[in-house]
């Protein structure tokens, strides 16, 4: 059915509330009709008959219980976070820490990357009703559903539960109250396997904390930049964030990008050197490359089952 | 009043003379059936009658009485003429049109006659403009011969209620079907657009109703396009009577209440669309 068509029945909320007394919503199967019934103050009475078309429907298939990180907050708290990020921006890299939670937009390979804005900002574990992190992970998903959902779930001022796996399993973005429960179940970005040259490195345990992911000269440069990150970048020098992970290996489409490649050789020294130290160079594609080309894998629609267990079996992050 | 520092001479000439503090009063009221350029005025000793019509279907009347007016003096049983509306309107917004309280725009509107233009003298703090504009030969409007005997179904309703079901209505939809019954459901105003139907049901008895006189059933199509320049006077008016006759013919006639609360009339008349099977 059209939103659209369903929208005109709604149309003025200002109206709605005025003047509508009780709202009746009736499925004619017969027909094929959906009867929208307003009974409005003074007697009106104003129906509206939609006419449906049978579909299937794509079932998301996710637990959000199961996911091992968990969080809830006051949707205040993300509108503040997402409006720093500007409108054109299409996907959003969430990562999180013991006590932290990291929000940068996320820069595809095609864009010209001496132009590209990078914005991150962090958001302590405080900040949230509840925190709970079981696995340093880092997805991607689309802003723009997030925007969206955070419109919605403002104006009902209820809190949001966000709940995520692993990259490539669904994120699930909860609204409840006691008349209704809204899930909104996005897809994420996942580690195509194709790419991964870094298997060993990555059955590594664990992924490290995500603020020292910088690279010596990425480091000089988030600094330069006076970036939010609490922690010293590298003060601590170790392992790369889990942001890697969920990139995976792009770096042969990130190849191209001569920075790139400068970290990637130095990495590659020092993974020699420490080997409990995780991809850097996978941190490197993140920046600067792309995840993944959009069109296979960032859909708007749920993700379907079988991708979801595709990215299980092959990516054993943990 | 600056405006009879006219010399009075000049009025011997004019056949037709009228003249408002406030032009306001006129300009609301005009801009209610300014879907046309062109309007057919006919000034009468009872006052002001402002034509406007679409392709033979639809004819608008906006009814000013000579009462509402300071000063209405006519030299003949009728005058007639036709005039450009938009510029008519434009010249007595000439001061921006502002609605600051206490400034008004006087107006003085004159006419000599066949032939001549109709000069408007428009003067707000002590500033005059005098603004001519070229008359035509009046057309004859279609008398859409719709009287009060053949009415079948009348309606009064307050025009709040109606100004929501019109601001909402459906505009995918090509006509609007106004069903009048004597039973369910007594007033009925539905849509056919893209998505489905909609209905807009007013009961007899509602608080919105005010007159509920129908004699049989009837449900006539109009153009939703025809129809959509009467939302101007909809919004203007405090009550609408709407009747329908036994053609089918629709007459909107809304109650409009100007700056002074000096009550005007506009009128709607409509052609229906098709003809729809009486149930």
């Amino acid at each position: 059915m059209a939103i659209k068509s369903v929208q005109a029945v709604f149309r003025s909320l200002a109206t709605l509330e005025k003047t509508v007394e009780k709202c009746h919503i009736e499925l004619d199967e017969q027909k094929n009709r959906l009867t929208f019934t307003l009974h409005c103050k003074h007697g009106l009475m104003k129906t509206h008959n939609l006419s449906f078309q049978d579909s299937e429907s794509l079932q998301a298939v996710f637990d959000k219980d199961s996911y091992g990180n968990a969080f809830r907050s006051h949707p205040r708290l993300l509108v503040d976070t997402v409006v720093h990020f500007p409108p054109s921006l299409d996907e959003v890299t969430v990562s999180v820490s013991d006590d932290r939670m990291w929000f940068r937009n996320h820069v595809e390979e095609e864009a010209d990357q001496s132009k590209a804005m990078l914005t991150e900002l962090c958001l302590a574990s405080d900040e949230f009703d509840h925190f709970a992190v079981q696995v340093h992970n880092s997805i991607t998903f689309c802003l723009k559903e997030l925007r969206g959902l955070l419109v919605f779930a403002e104006s009902t001022g209820l809190p949001i539960s966000m709940y995520f796996d692993e990259p490539g399993s669904p994120v699930v973005l909860s609204v409840t109250d006691s008349v209704l429960e809204g899930n909104f179940v996005l897809a994420t970005l996942s580690d195509d396997p194709n790419h991964r040259k870094n298997n060993t490195r990555r059955a590594r345990t664990p992924p490290p904390p995500p603020d020292d992911f910088m690279n010596d000269d990425i480091d000089s440069y988030l600094i330069a930049m006076d970036t939010s990150i609490a922690p010293g970048p590298s003060a601590t020098g170790p392992p790369t964030p889990p942001l890697a992970d969920s990139i995976c290996s792009k770096q042969a489409a990130a190849a191209n990008h001569r920075t790139r490649l400068h970290s990637e050789e130095e990495e590659e020294d020092d993974e020699t050197v420490d080997s409990s130290r995780p991809p850097n160079k996978k941190f490197c594609s993140l920046f600067f490359g792309s995840v993944f080309p959009p069109s296979s894998q960032m859909t708007t629609q749920p993700v379907t089952s079988q991708e979801v267990l595709a990215s299980d079996s092959e990516d054993d992050v943990e | 009043m600056p405006l009879s520092t006219q010399s009075q001479a000049d009025d011997e000439q004019y056949v037709l003379v009228a003249s408002l503090d406030n032009a306001r009063n006129l300009s609301n009221i005009l801009k209610a059936i300014t879907f046309k350029d062109h309007a057919i005025f006919n000034a009468t000793p009872n006052g002001l009658k402002v034509t406007v019509e679409d392709s033979k279907c639809l004819q608008a009347n906006a009814f000013i009485q000579a009462e509402i007016f300071q000063e209405f003096t006519i030299k003949e049983d009728s005058v007639g003429f036709q005039v450009n509306l938009t510029v008519l309107l434009d010249c007595l917004n000439i001061f921006g049109g502002s609605t600051a309280p206490g400034v008004s725009t006087a107006l003085r509107m004159c006419y000599k006659g066949y032939g001549h233009p109709l000069t408007l003298f428009l003067e707000e703090g002590g500033v005059v403009t005098v603004c001519k504009i070229n008359t035509q030969e009046p057309e004859e409007p279609v008398d859409f011969d719709f009287c009060s005997t053949n009415v079948t179904n009348k309606v009064i309703l307050q025009s709040e209620s109606l100004k929501e079901a019109f601001s909402e209505l459906d505009m995918t939809s090509e006509v609007l079907q106004i069903t009048m019954s004597p039973s369910q459901p007594y007033f009925r105003l539905s849509t056919f657009g893209n998505s489905g139907n909609a209905h807009y049901d007013y009961p007899k008895d509602s608080d919105m109703m005010e007159l509920f006189r129908c004699t049989k059933t009837q449900t006539n199509r109009y153009k939703m396009s025809l129809l959509k320049p009467s939302t101007k006077a909809l919004a203007l008016s405090c009550k609408v009577s709407v009747r329908t006759d036994s053609r089918g013919f629709l007459s909107l006639q809304y109650l409009v209440r100007n700056d002074d609360g000096q009550i005007c009339f506009v009128e709607y008349f409509c052609c229906p669309d098709e003809d729809v099977e009486e149930e």
